[in-house]
């Protein structure tokens, strides 16, 4: 980063212009979190509904009973991905780049996560029975089927979510400190119970780097793990379009790729708002665009497997259930997904398009429309053109509540992480610094 | 005695002569862990390495116990396979790896790092020391005092004080 930033970045004004963010954030910030709220209320009240008179509104119709709830649930943990991927994964490859982005990208991660969290909830129908999912000995001695993808998914989510509130937790710790340090009033007070007595001292940064260092390294295999095991829920099962072995590293690649897509949604207005750009530089949004353009490649090569081996392995079935995806009533749906994710972001190979954030944030938009289509033609197209079901043929349709709940899981993200935005380091102080030329009294020397 | 750097090479200089010195109990701060601060001060690597191996392996012992005890505890044959099977089980062990692992070593640096400065809560401190000035804190004896700021400055300290 030495290279692309001005050389009036230094160790300063890092602190202070980060320390910026938390003042006032001005009107547009507000009308952000205003329609976010919004959105959230709309969301409560389909649930609402939904909760009155049962998941018959969901519009469920046999075999279809896995539908936009379930796609918002892949794809909000799909969302979560790229977040650690940023901050553990290229931790380890001493990527200097991911400094400047990796808080948005972790802080996005644990609200996703969160938001995914709520979606089996919502989906299961009588919420107050979710403590079955729990192994806890109840009045008949049963535990749960440890064979079952379901029960993995909930161990893997709960790990995730616990993992990455950690990870974000600690590196949060040392920024926290330095705007204790130049912050007055009530927040001097806040920040200074929530650094927990953060002093940058020798003794606190060894432990410190070294216990960071760990968590990056659990965390790392940990996010391959975590999509693994959601694509099993699927791939564990026979029905056609579901069952194969190249799940799971088609999901991973499909998280990471939704997941930096988000990335760069978020920062191109956090980046206005907080006029944030001699720290987030187009070199980093170039980076962003490169780790974009990789994994949708990953994903659109997944795309060619498919219905290669659908093709090639010559059962009926599964033929069928692949004509049905490209040419049946959904036929909509799932070229959306292949234009959105695997066409478009081919236009990233052009460095002029890598380098305009205007066009990188229209193609951002595209992939996630694109990601979460993707999930809904795997979920929903497979359980409607299921060929063991041929004389049940569904007439499956996204209902207002569907819509509705969907809509408020955006507005249910979009707050938590604008509250966090302003009210904690947006950028990563101790980070950036580190990426910074030290201050020295000789002649100045870039480590 | 608390001195203030500005510069990271100076910071070097001081905790070598100090080092030299024979001084062993002063407390460097900085913004931002560096290498060179480290290799000055030539530390034991911290045990938190411990906290995470042994958190880990306790994870994996626990999510073997917990699919294989509660499978046998009531044995109900699924899908033809044996009631402990263990190629499933091996993800909730991974997870619970995961999830030990990372606790325990956030334990380790709680322990370690932020409750440990608790302790030493009466060592003086600088609010620059977050932001952009090393620091080096050496608590020394009247009679040495000014020994040890002479030693401070002369390695370019901005700022010496009586602390």
């Amino acid at each position: 980063m030495a290279e692309t930033s001005p050389s009036r970045v230094t160790y300063d004004f890092v602190t202070r212009a980060i320390a910026r963010t938390l003042g006032n954030p001005g009107k547009g910030y507000f009308a952000l979190l205003a329609a976010a709220v919004a959105l959230l209320g709309v969301g409560i009240v389909c649930l609402l509904f939904l909760l009155r008179y049962g998941l018959g509104l969901a519009g469920y119709s046999h075999p279809v009973y896995w539908a936009v709830y379930i796609t918002c649930f892949v794809f909000w943990v799909g969302i979560a991905h790229s977040g650690t991927l940023i901050s553990a994964i290229l931790f380890l490859f001493r990527s200097g780049w991911r400094t400047a982005v990796y808080r948005t990208a972790e802080a996005m991660t644990v609200f996703a996560v969160m938001t995914a969290g709520l979606f089996p909830l919502i989906h299961i129908g009588r919420q107050w029975y979710f403590y079955w999912l729990i192994p806890y000995p109840n009045e008949r001695g049963l535990w749960p089927n440890f064979k079952s993808p379901l029960i993995w998914d909930e161990f893997a989510i709960g790990t995730y979510f616990t993992v990455s509130t950690v990870f974000l937790i600690m590196g949060l710790i040392p920024d926290i400190a330095a705007v204790r340090d130049v912050a007055t009033g009530w927040r001097k007070k806040l920040y200074a119970i929530t650094a927990l007595g953060w002093r940058g001292t020798n003794e606190q940064w060894r432990h410190y780097a070294r216990g960071y260092l760990y968590l990056a390294a659990l965390a790392t295999p940990l996010v391959l793990s975590v999509h693994s095991v959601v694509s099993w829920d699927f791939a564990m099962a026979i029905v056609p379009g579901w069952h194969a072995t190249i799940f799971a590293p088609y999901f991973v690649a499909g998280a990471i790729y939704s997941g930096v897509a988000l990335v760069i949604t978020l920062l191109v207005p956090i980046r206005k708002l907080f006029r944030l750009e001699d720290l987030i530089t187009v070199h980093h949004f170039e980076n962003l665009a490169k780790l974009c353009l990789l994994t949708g490649m990953i994903v659109g090569y997944a795309y060619c497997v498919e219905y290669f081996t659908a093709w090639f392995g010559g059962h009926a079935a599964e033929q069928a259930a692949f004509w049905y995806r490209a040419f049946g009533p959904f036929w909509w749906a799932s070229w959306t997904m292949i234009i959105c994710n695997a066409f478009l972001p081919l236009l990233l190979w052009r460095k002029t398009i890598r380098t305009s954030i205007l066009a990188l944030f229209v193609i951002s938009i595209f992939v996630n429309i694109g990601m979460w289509f993707e999930r809904f033609v795997i979920i929903v197209e497979s359980l409607a053109g299921e060929p063991f079901e041929r004389f049940a043929n569904a007439t499956y349709n996204p209902t207002w509540a569907d819509w509705g709940i969907m809509a408020g899981s955006f507005g249910w993200f979009f707050m938590w992480f604008l509250l966090f935005v302003k009210n904690f380091p947006a950028v990563s102080i101790s980070e950036v610094k580190e990426v910074l030329p030290a201050p020295q009294r000789g002649k100045a020397r870039v480590s | 005695m608390l001195a203030v750097f500005g510069h990271l090479d100076a910071t070097v200089d001081a905790i070598a002569q100090l080092r030299r010195g024979g001084h062993t109990d002063f407390t460097v701060y900085s913004p931002i862990p560096r290498h060179e601060i480290e290799d000055a001060l030539d530390q034991p690597v911290s045990p938190v390495r411990m906290f995470t191996l042994i958190g880990g392996i306790a994870g994996c012992a626990i999510g073997a116990w917990l699919t294989l005890y509660m499978s046998y505890d009531w044995p109900i044959v699924l899908g033809g396979k044996p009631i402990g099977s263990i190629p499933p089980y091996v993800v909730i062990m991974f997870e619970m790896t995961i999830l030990f692992g990372a606790l325990s070593t956030i334990l380790g640096i709680a322990f370690n790092a932020l409750f440990a400065a608790r302790r030493l809560g009466t060592v003086a401190y600088d609010p620059r020391f977050t932001n952009d000035k090393f620091g080096i804190f050496v608590p020394s004896e009247p009679a040495q005092a000014g020994q040890v700021e002479s030693l401070l400055r002369g390695a370019g300290a901005e700022e010496v004080r009586r602390a």
